[in-house]
């Protein structure tokens, strides 16, 4: 433990906090954000949609279950969100470094240092948490010794070029057909369709899929702005005149929306956690949901045709919309879960409905 | 649906092991949020010293057993719209089934607000319970009962091992065992069946994690579970008897949320509306899992849960009830967001149990499937050493953290493979001894995660001993420890090698040094949204994990900080939480800034609605300390929460902390034996002589002088009760072997012990040095019961006016010369208006809610306004004024405490206490006695008088028992005092006589419906038989009474009141 190197994260606004290195020892800068769950680490950290994000855990005591192993299952990592970690850095307060867990490979340092990811402990992350909390999300870095790196900002560019996938791909052999555009995709959700006799085709961001063969299109999760993936806005926009029934989640929602000519806009520090409520406006059901979004849709821009969903109980801001009358719905939040809790994934039930009666 | 106006809520009566404070929390939230609506309440609880039971929290209170017969009649008074049922545990629960079974809920339209009946009554029956889980697919243990051997090995082959043989019908698990194969399933089950004719045979999940889960829905169907927690010990060790962590530690993201989705589907499909508990068990090697119960009802975790996430689960269960959906209700912390989500924690929280097995004589000190502990703690922390070393401080029992003690762990295998209440320093000692994780792994089967953490503490433990001043130890080193949980006093004793120095010296240097470098904890919020958005509430921990206070300090100097109770124990519990209660809402309403400091989770006082600021936090100098470096308080008060406080004064006061009310000097005076005793000498009041011997030789000249019978208390025992009265050489002898030493180091404290002598209490306030306020109390039994054991009648009935007159003298003589401002309590001996003080105590009392409530005058709000600098007016309400009498009882908890010998001494064994108002003495003795689990009997009782002097006392008795048509039974002894006095009555033969008939026979086939067994003396037949006839009145339900005087009492109160001449009558209705 003597031989840990200090690090220290650096905020835009020249906060320093000082740290003890237990992952990959190299400078590095993003988008700093914190989210509150309690569980799911490997998950998190492999979700693409952390893509350029030093993500900081509030949770105190980090990396107690290990790493679980790389087996795969219908082509997919059993237990990981994607082939590999996607955030920028991991910053906690405690890390756990004897860890305990029957379906455990690794300790979370050596998988950061495998993945050549940084990770810093003995940060005071709730006071770093009620800083983001009131200036908003940060940039940030993590700066080794005398490596210093500029400030980086993943919400100017198209990350989500960066983690979709480069080729088409397919999984499973089901009933109906979904185009899925990988926009830097949870594998859940690819397993909660092929758990419904579905064909998963995964295609790129942009790959144009209007003249696709289909039951259904899945608008995925990714990182970043929406404003930033025109092309693939474009794509469904054109899908929206026709009537084959498209769901889309998280970023999915957003683009849905600007497709649909709503705007929207970066939210002060986000959503990410697994307690956020949100409801069906109108009804008295509540729903427990798992998120991770920093841009929300402006429920004010929604054209006629369209509807909220969802609306977050809390802060009042837009968890998904639908059509009015078309098969076409989406969620803010995550139904597919991993991490957090699986309360809605009643809706990928909701799809497959949709695409059994527009078969009819 | 009609309009629900008025809603009768059961309370859970007495605390007892099992049912604690907990429900005197979730009671007085239910009514909070009764109250918050605009309906009225109307709340059935005997226990007087709750805070539910007080002046504006419900609307109107009933000091009435919670029991089916006078539950009904308080509805045939009241006639409520709707009943809440599950904020008072198990006997709330109970009564309320028994109530919907007889019909009287619907005689009387009352509704059952929140969970329906039905859904109770189909989680109660375990039978019904797995099948109604099995219908949705969840697992339950598997279990298959088998009437002979031939079943029971196909059992076996059935289920496949490990099993558990359990023999059905039996007491204390007798015949109960583990096997691991077939031979030895065969000799477990054969010797089963000798005890039983049938057995069951069910699959062991031993070592097993166990989980649990609070859940929460409403009638929208809405769910939420407000928080999981993990069991440090896994499954085999009662989850109260656990050391508990909240949130889960070694669970996956997948493993929380399946346990958490099959928890929603269990809520849904059983047709909770409100809160429940779901208790499973978990695989450490796979995912499968096991629920293993589930309390439809607000319980000790839920308690905790609200307590670790900052989630009222009681309120909002009760707002529930009333028909809100969640998404409804606020958030009570933020105030801006919703009740329905799930809190995120950014620390961690562990509980651990208080056991006060030494006050048992007789108890196994094993801790298994049934609950022994009398009370819990919770530590708040950012990591598990800290939160653990914090806990183990807080638990009370002298220990230091986890390492750092002056404990010897005998047989370390043994503990850790059969674990006692002290396992977790069988593991400090293994660490020493160089087991390694794996081993105590092995041994334990405790996840290798906590033990890892564990570990950590052991290695810095041996680092800090390199040292051999605290000034060279490194300020990383330093803060390192500190993270960790290391208190000063710790530090202080690792590292400080200069002999010359006490303890306390110690840990002032660390302290000195440690601020020096800056090294001082910070406070964290509790939010329950880890920190998403601001709390606007102040519920607080220190850490050092951390390096930014969240709070922003007034320096103003108008907080006066309240130092809380700690953990229930036995002599501790919720009377104390009572009176720090009412000192912070005196506080509040003189318009200070209440700020308290607790960490029991059980209580009203650590609610973060009950003060401005709540520190749930260690009572230790070191935090107060911090705590009141940070505050800079206009003072501090620590004569509410009992001894803990109390015994920090003399410290804080040599740190200049201003002690509010009576000065620490003047504690000192009180508390230190000797000088109290010339103190007393000084103003003339008489004390029982008593010395502080050291050797056998000088306890024999003692006897001599003062002769037989005496009062002994070593300052060291092995076992048993820490005082015991002896009345010969022999029992002299015999208690000093439980000693384990008589030296200059360890003295023994003997005291004349005087007999037949009345014991007075009166509990006081005064201003400096003037008594304002006086409440002069008697004990029904003779001195030798201790007081807290003691039935007490207020205002008091059979004294002397002359008694009366100079036990006021003397305490007013007391009060002058200590200068007392605040709230004080003396206990005395008359005989013959001969008055002898045994005790004096500057700090409120046990008696302090019991006798403010009778005479309806709260003592310690008077006393907070004295000790606030306010010039109060004396009381001029005389007890001549009250048209009732109020008598206090206590609640035992010896069913829960297997072999523990049921039998009332100078040690306080009561877990709990009731009190009743009557229209005279016989009343309230009646309903307090019923109030604490006694029953007026049927038609059989049995008496075994003992020592002359008791047969005498119940001879009146037992004719008015013959008289009112009841069946006397007799010892031989009992029969034939009895029949010289030309009463005939039938002999049952000691347990110990082969003889037809025999007593154990008609204890074990419920023939006698209560027993008076009076110990007569400690020769071994004697206490054998006694025992015997004590303990299987306990373990067959039968009550049983062990005071000649208090039987006595009771007995008259049978005969003397009717049962339907009890009265019905609320508090507000004795004016």
């Amino acid at each position: 433990m003597q031989n840990l190197k200090k690090a220290r994260l650096v905020l835009q606004d020249g906060t320093i906090f000082e740290g003890t290195s237990f992952g990959y020892e190299q400078s590095v800068s993003g988008e700093v954000v914190f989210y509150t769950a309690m569980t799911g680490y490997p998950e998190s950290l492999t979700d693409p949609s952390y893509k350029g994000q030093i993500l900081v855990p509030t949770y105190p005591m980090i990396g107690n279950y290990g790493v679980p192993s790389e087996d795969k299952k219908d082509g997919l990592p059993a237990f990981f969100e994607s082939d590999k970690i996607h955030c920028t850095a991991l910053v906690i307060s405690d890390y756990s470094f004897a860890y305990s867990h029957w379906n455990s490979e690794k300790s979370l340092g050596q998988w950061l240092k495998d993945q050549k990811v940084p990770g810093l402990f003995g940060i005071d992350t709730r006071a770093l948490t009620k800083k983001l909390r009131e200036h908003g999300s940060m940039l940030g870095k993590i700066v080794f010794a005398d490596q210093d790196v500029e400030f980086y900002d993943p919400n100017k560019e198209n990350i989500v070029a960066q983690v979709s996938t480069p080729e088409v791909k397919e999984y499973g052999h089901g009933k109906y057909k979904v185009v899925l555009v990988d926009c830097g995709v949870k594998y859940n959700i690819i397993r909660h369709l092929l758990k419904r006799d579905v064909t998963v085709k995964r295609v790129p961001w942009n790959y144009d899929f209007t003249n696709e063969a289909c039951d259904g299109i899945f608008l995925s999760n990714g990182p970043g702005d929406p404003a930033q993936c025109e092309e693939t806005i474009q794509n469904i926009r054109k899908m929206l005149e026709k009537q084959i029934p498209i769901m889309g989640i998280c970023l999915g929602n957003q683009l849905m929306a600007r497709a649909a000519g709503a705007e929207t806009y970066k939210l002060k520090y986000g959503h990410r956690s697994h307690n956020q409520p949100v409801m069906e406006p109108g009804k008295n059901r509540c729903y427990i949901t798992s998120q991770n979004h920093g841009f929300a849709i402006d429920d004010n821009t929604l054209p006629e045709d369209w509807e909220p969903l969802f609306v977050n109980v809390n802060d009042g801001t837009n968890e998904g919309i639908r059509h009015k009358s078309k098969p076409f719905f989406s969620a803010q939040f995550h139904p597919e879960a991993s991490s957090g809790p699986v309360d809605t994934e009643y809706l990928f039930d909701e799809f497959v409905k949709n695409m059994e009666k527009s078969k009819k | 649906m009609k309009e629900i106006n008025k809603i009768l809520l059961l309370g859970s009566g007495a605390l007892k092991i099992g049912e604690a404070g907990e429900f005197d929390y979730s009671g007085s939230q239910a009514l909070k949020a009764i109250r918050e609506e605009g309906k009225y309440s109307v709340l059935i609880n005997p226990n007087i010293a709750t805070v539910q039971t007080s002046e504006g929290v419900a609307d109107k209170i009933y000091y009435l057993p919670v029991t089916p017969e006078f539950v009904e009649e308080v509805i045939r008074k009241e006639r409520p719209d709707g009943i809440l049922l599950s904020f008072g545990g198990q006997t709330a629960l109970n009564c309320g089934v028994e109530l919907y079974k007889r019909g009287v809920l619907e005689k009387y339209e009352v509704e059952v607000l929140g969970t329906p009946v039905q859904s109770i009554i189909d989680t109660e029956d375990r039978e019904i319970f797995s099948d109604k889980l099995h219908e949705i697919g969840v697992k339950t243990p598997r279990s298959i009962a088998a009437d002979n051997m031939e079943q029971a090995v196909k059992a076996a082959e059935e289920l496949g091992f490990p099993l558990i043989i359990r023999a059905a019908y039996t007491l204390g698990g007798l015949g109960s065992g583990f096997c691991a194969n077939m031979e030895e399933l065969k000799k477990l089950a054969g010797s089963a069946f000798s005890y039983s004719p049938q057995i069951l045979v069910e699959e062991s999940l031993k070592g097993w994690k166990e989980i649990e889960y609070e859940v929460v829905r409403d009638c929208y169907d809405n769910c939420i579970t407000v928080c999981n927690m993990e069991n440090f010990d896994p499954l085999g060790i009662h989850t109260g008897e656990s050391i508990v962590v909240a949130p889960s530690q070694t669970l996956s993201n997948s493993e929380y949320h399946k346990l958490r989705e099959i928890a929603i589907k269990i809520i849904r499909h059983v047709g909770i509306v409100g809160e429940c508990n779901v208790q499973y068990c978990l695989d450490p090697n796979s995912e499968d899992y096991r629920v293993i119960e589930v309390n439809a009802r607000l319980s000790r975790s839920s308690a905790l849960a609200s307590k670790a996430t900052g989630y009222p689960l009681a309120f909002v269960a009760a707002k529930l009830a009333m028909g809100y959906g969640l998404h409804e209700i606020k958030n009570s912390v933020t105030k801006v967001t919703t009740a329905c989500f799930e809190p995120a924690l950014d620390y961690i929280v562990c509980k651990i149990p208080r056991w006060d097995l030494n006050k048992f004589e007789g108890v196994s000190k094993l801790i298994g499937s049934s609950m022994k502990s009398v009370g819990e703690i919770m530590a708040i922390g950012r990591t598990f050493e800290e939160v653990i070393q914090k806990g183990l401080r807080m638990v009370g029992q002298g220990m230091h953290g986890f390492v750092g003690n002056n404990k010897e762990v005998k047989d370390i295998d043994e503990e850790l493979v059969n674990p006692t209440d002290n396992r977790i320093f069988a593991i400090a000692a293994a660490f020493d001894k160089g087991y390694s994780v794996d081993k105590i792994h092995e041994m334990t089967r405790i996840d290798k995660w906590f033990l890892e953490r564990l570990k950590n503490i052991h290695d810095l433990k041996e680092e800090l001993g390199k040292y051999t001043t605290v000034r060279g130890v490194t300020p990383m080193m330093l803060k390192k420890a500190k993270q960790m949980g290391f208190s000063d006093f710790q530090i202080g004793r690792l590292t400080i090698k200069d002999e010359a120095m006490n303890a306390h010296q110690k840990m002032l240097k660390v302290r000195e040094y440690r601020k020096e470098l800056g090294i001082t904890p910070c406070i964290k919020q509790i939010d329950t949204l880890a920190g998403e958005y601001p709390a606007q509430t102040n519920y607080l921990y220190a850490t050092y994990n951390g390096n930014e206070t969240d709070i922003t300090y007034e320096s103003d100097g108008k907080s006066v900080i309240v130092l809380g109770s700690g953990a229930y124990r036995i002599g501790s519990s919720v009377e104390f939480d009572w009176c720090c209660v009412s000192a912070v809402n005196a506080i509040k309403k003189a318009g200070y800034r209440s700020v308290m400091i607790n960490y029991n989770p059980e209580t009203v006082s650590t609610d973060y609605d009950t003060c401005d600021r709540l520190y749930f936090d260690e009572l230790s100098f070191e935090r107060v300390m911090d705590i009141v470096d940070l505050e800079e308080p206009k003072g501090v008060i620590v004569s509410t929460g009992g001894q803990i406080p109390n015994n920090l004064a003399m410290r804080l006061y040599e740190q200049h902390v201003n002690i509010l009310g009576t000065s620490a000097l003047s504690i000192d005076r009180a508390e230190d034996r000797q000088k109290f005793s010339t103190m007393c000498d000084q103003l003339g009041i008489d004390q029982p002589r008593w010395r502080e011997l050291t050797s056998i030789e000088d306890i024999y000249k003692f006897i001599d002088e003062v002769g037989f019978p005496l009062l002994i208390r070593p300052s060291y025992v092995l076992s048993g009760a820490a005082m015991n009265v002896v009345s010969n050489k022999e029992e002299l002898l015999h208690f000093l072997e439980l000693a384990a030493e008589v030296s200059k180091d360890h003295p023994v404290v003997v005291t004349e012990f005087v007999q037949q002598a009345k014991e007075v209490e009166i509990d006081a306030v005064a201003q400096e040095g003037v008594i304002k306020a006086y409440a002069i109390s008697e004990h029904v039994e003779f001195a030798g019961v201790h007081s807290g054991d003691a039935t007490i009648v207020f205002p008091a009935q059979k004294l002397y006016i002359e008694t009366i007159r100079r036990i006021k003298k003397i305490a007013r003589a007391i009060a002058k010369e200590l200068n007392i401002s605040g709230p004080f309590n003396m206990q005395f001996l008359a005989k013959d208006n001969d008055i002898k003080v045994i005790e004096c105590n500057l700090r409120a009392s046990r008696s302090f809610p019991f006798v403010s409530k009778v005479l309806k005058y709260n003592f310690v709000e008077m006393a907070t306004r004295i000790m606030l600098g306010e010039h109060v007016q004396e009381l001029h309400k005389s007890v001549f004024d009250l048209d009732y009498v109020g008598v206090k009882a206590s609640q035992f908890s010896f069913a829960r405490l297997l072999k523990a010998d049921p039998v009332l001494g100078v040690d306080m064994s009561s877990t709990g206490e009731v009190g009743c108002i009557g229209e005279n003495y016989y009343e309230a003795i009646l309903k307090s006695m019923l109030s604490v689990g006694h029953r007026i009997p049927e038609k059989n009782i049995l008496i075994s008088s003992g020592p002359t002097r008791s047969k005498v006392e119940l001879l009146e008795s037992t004719k008015l028992l013959l008289a009112k048509g009841y069946n006397v039974f007799a010892t031989a002894g009992t029969a034939k005092f009895l029949a010289d006095n030309g009463i005939e009555v039938p002999v049952l033969y000691w347990p110990d006589e082969e003889r037809e008939p025999n007593i154990m026979d008609y204890l074990k086939n419920k023939k006698i419906d209560m027993v008076v067994n009076i110990p007569k003396n400690l020769t071994k037949r004697e206490l054998d038989n006694g025992y015997k006839i004590r303990r299987a009145a306990v373990d067959y339900n039968i009550p049983l009474l062990t005071n000649a005087r208090l039987a006595s009492a009771f007995i008259y109160a049978i005969c003397k009141v009717d049962r339907k001449d009890i009265a019905i009558k609320s508090w507000d209705e004795y004016k």
